[in-house]
């Protein structure tokens, strides 16, 4: 088994445009979480990760400390999941079923460098 | 711990209205935000952290948070009374606070310059957290249309100055009726409506009586308000008769009637007693006593016609509307025969406003299948079917046709 990590990377302003009614902010919550119930049933989830704070600071240097990542970027990470799977293929395989495909964001899929090498 | 079914559309009309009642009507769009800040900040933790131990209870302080950013981050601070702030602070959302402040939204949507289809509108917007594409769903209506009726109805609310003061009992009984009547719509909407969706209708059903069941135990409710939530519950019972096991429309009279719910319609009698006080005979004890009626009645057979007749003789002198006077010649028509039943359609004033309504076509099918004239019921169906708003009332009028041609006339009514 290898280790990967899933990065939930979306855009803030398409991320609520695409979540609508009461309704269906449920039905996308109710996926999420039964889309990680699985992951961790079949033994997929190395560690469970953090939901991410959609701004806080970018440092460059000690002078160059700015806000951000600005709400409007295109892609802000919004959290973050450890993930055991057989290589990169499967990790991705898995990935498939995360309702955040559906509000138009993106998983990205990136094997943790195995040490020695 | 698994989520509530609907948990997160109730959790926003109690929310709004009591955010809105903090912030003050005219900040009603800000109530709004800020509640879809609190659902949008759950689907991002919940999914990692589990749904907390008391979810309304972290929606609402989330939302409050979020509402503190906002007023301190925008320079709208300064249009606020600083004890907003505190208020929001201290802010303890207990039940009853929560209730009244649900009634005090309740009262506002149904504001009089708004027409009887806005306030209805804007209570399921509002109060009971239905998105712009659900109402439009309920109502069967395009989206651009039920958009612009939801901004119209809010622009009216906001600028209303304040919302409305329940705790003023002349302002309260004074507005009570369009309460009662914006209520009997949207039930209405979910019982007869066009949507094709049993579930959607269902649900527009649960949310009036939800909403009805509000004022129930206020002090200034009326014996309509009881006859009112009679007539829901009692009609309610019959919902899961009203498909057969097929999840087709089944006429009343061929309803199974074991499927009715029994502790629906004890509490609609329960109701229905409560409401026999006082001098006062509104529509809706006429309608809850018929559907009393029916309730009790073990088989279609024991049905007591004469009492439904003479009860739409009375509900024809408080409300008279051609489709009253159709059910009660569809009454009729039960009590004795379907020449009788036909000739009192054919004196329904007003007839020809019946002629888009598909069950007035289906109804003269029906009666004209009973007598023995199968081509002119298989005319009046075809007429009706035409008319036919989804996919259900289609295809049970398409088994009418058949009957038709069949020797076997079965005795449906509308159902």
């Amino acid at each position: 088994m290898s280790a990967f990590v899933y990065l939930y990377r979306s855009e803030d302003a398409a991320f609520r445009a695409a979540m609508g009614s009461p309704e269906q902010m449920q039905k996308s919550m109710q996926k999420w979480m039964a889309w990680m119930k699985e992951l961790g049933e079949k033994g997929h989830i190395k560690d469970q990760g953090h939901p991410l704070e959609r701004a806080g600071k970018v440092v460059k240097g000690k002078k160059a400390i700015t806000d951000g990542p600005y709400a409007e970027s295109k892609d802000v990470i919004g959290g973050y999941t450890l993930i055991e799977a057989k290589d990169l293929a499967q990790a991705v395989e898995l990935s498939l079923g995360c309702p955040i495909l559906e509000g138009g964001g993106v998983v990205e899929v990136r094997p943790v460098l195995k040490t020695g090498m | 711990m698994e989520l509530h079914e609907h948990l997160f559309r109730r959790e926003a009309g109690r929310m709004v209205a009591t955010l809105t009642r903090i912030f003050g009507v005219e900040n009603l769009a800000l109530a709004e935000d800020v509640v879809q800040d609190a659902f949008c900040r759950a689907l991002e933790v919940w999914p990692f952290r589990g749904v907390p131990e008391n979810p309304s209870a972290w929606l609402m302080a989330t939302a409050r948070h979020r509402a503190l950013d906002v007023l301190r981050r925008e320079h709208t601070a300064r249009r606020f009374a600083p004890e907003l702030a505190r208020s929001l602070e201290a802010e303890v959302t207990l039940g009853a606070a929560v209730e009244d402040d649900q009634l005090r939204m309740m009262f506002s949507c149904c504001h009089p310059r708004l027409p009887e289809t806005a306030q209805v509108a804007l209570m399921l917007h509002i109060l009971c957290g239905f998105g712009v594409d659900e109402v439009a769903g309920a109502f069967v209506s395009t989206r651009a249309g039920v958009e612009k009726r939801i901004a119209r109805a809010k622009k009216v609310l906001a600028g209303s100055e304040r919302l409305f003061e329940i705790a003023d009992a002349g302002d309260f009984t004074a507005r009570l009726p369009a309460v009662h009547r914006a209520l009997y719509l949207l039930f209405n909407e979910g019982y007869h409506g066009a949507s094709a969706e049993a579930a959607v209708r269902a649900e527009l059903c649960e949310e009036a009586i939800r909403l009805a069941a509000l004022l129930f135990e206020h002090p200034l409710a009326t014996p309509a308000t009881y006859a009112l939530g009679a007539l829901m519950y009692l009609h309610a019972a019959r919902l899961p008769g009203r498909l057969d096991a097929a999840g087709n429309l089944s006429a009343l009279a061929e309803q199974d009637r074991s499927r009715w719910n029994p502790e629906l319609i004890a509490a609609g009698q329960r109701l229905l007693e409560r409401s026999a006080s006082g001098p006062e005979l509104s529509e809706y004890h006429v309608e809850a006593a018929i559907a009393a009626v029916h309730a009790s009645a073990p088989r279609v057979e024991d049905t007591n016609w004469a009492q439904i007749v003479s009860l739409y003789d009375t509900l024809m002198t408080i409300r008279a509307s051609p489709v009253v006077a159709l059910n009660r010649a569809i009454a009729v028509a039960q009590h004795e025969g379907p020449e009788r039943g036909l000739a009192e359609i054919g004196a329904i004033a007003d007839r020809e406003r019946l002629a888009g309504y598909p069950f007035y076509h289906a109804a003269l099918g029906e009666l004209e299948l009973r007598r023995g004239k199968n081509d002119a019921a298989a005319k009046h169906f075809r007429a009706a079917l035409a008319l036919a708003r989804n996919s259900m009332e289609r295809h049970f009028l398409e088994q009418r046709m058949v009957a038709c041609q069949g020797a076997v006339a079965s005795r449906g009514a509308a159902p």
